[in-house]
């Protein structure tokens, strides 16, 4: 890393997305219809993007990058799939 | 002096991003109804994750050329997603709450039956 990153920001970092990722979940399970459900679902997989890449950064790890590509990936891939779903059914 | 400028630079990028998340979060949570949870839940997070995948390759030698491709795949198939979260939802019949006034989408006399774009 060019800097050392002082304890305190990776705290707030760490916090701030932890409740982030907790409040999406909640949408996702108390949602009242289940397009809500998806949009909850959505947001939680985005969040755990950005996480990711916190994470690779953590660790140092660049294969923790590959790792946020890949759940984009998947993530794009399921949300289109339910919304198909919900337009038309199976 | 480069390293501790784009070091930083990258730090605040980081900041902005997980704001940006949280606001997205906290959006999904508050807001009334279905369009405006995917309007803030998809707008703010996209931008969140923009930011925080930029800032991490501002930070470390060498990684950013896979954290812009990342920022860009995300640029590119987010707002995809949301407006086929969008569309599906609204043909299912999932009604705006009573405070958007102009449903312009209604006037457009829509086949709700789900067949009108198979045949």
């Amino acid at each position: 890393m060019r800097i050392e990153i002082p304890t305190i920001l990776w705290a707030i970092w760490f916090i701030v997305i932890s409740t982030a990722t907790i409040l999406a979940t909640l949408r996702a399970v108390i949602g009242p219809t289940n397009s809500d459900r998806v949009v909850g679902l959505d947001t939680w997989t985005t969040i755990t993007t950005g996480f990711w890449v916190i994470l690779a950064l953590f660790f140092f790890q660049f294969v923790l990058l590959s790792v946020a590509m890949v759940y984009a990936i998947l993530s794009f891939l399921g949300v289109l799939v339910i919304a198909r779903y919900l337009e038309r059914g199976l | 002096m480069l390293n501790v400028v784009l070091g930083w630079l990258g730090a605040i990028l980081i900041s902005i991003g997980v704001f940006f998340l949280f606001l997205g979060a906290l959006g999904i949570f508050r807001l009334p109804d279905l369009f405006n949870r995917l309007q803030a839940g998809t707008k703010a997070t996209t931008l969140g994750v923009i930011s925080t995948s930029i800032g991490v390759g501002l930070l470390v030698k060498g990684w950013l050329p896979f954290s812009v491709a990342l920022a860009v795949f995300l640029l590119m198939t987010n707002p995809i997603s949301s407006h086929a979260v969008a569309r599906a939802s609204y043909r299912a019949g999932v009604k705006p709450y009573p405070g958007t006034s102009p449903d312009e989408c209604a006037k457009r006399n829509l086949d709700f039956s789900g067949e009108g774009e198979e045949k």
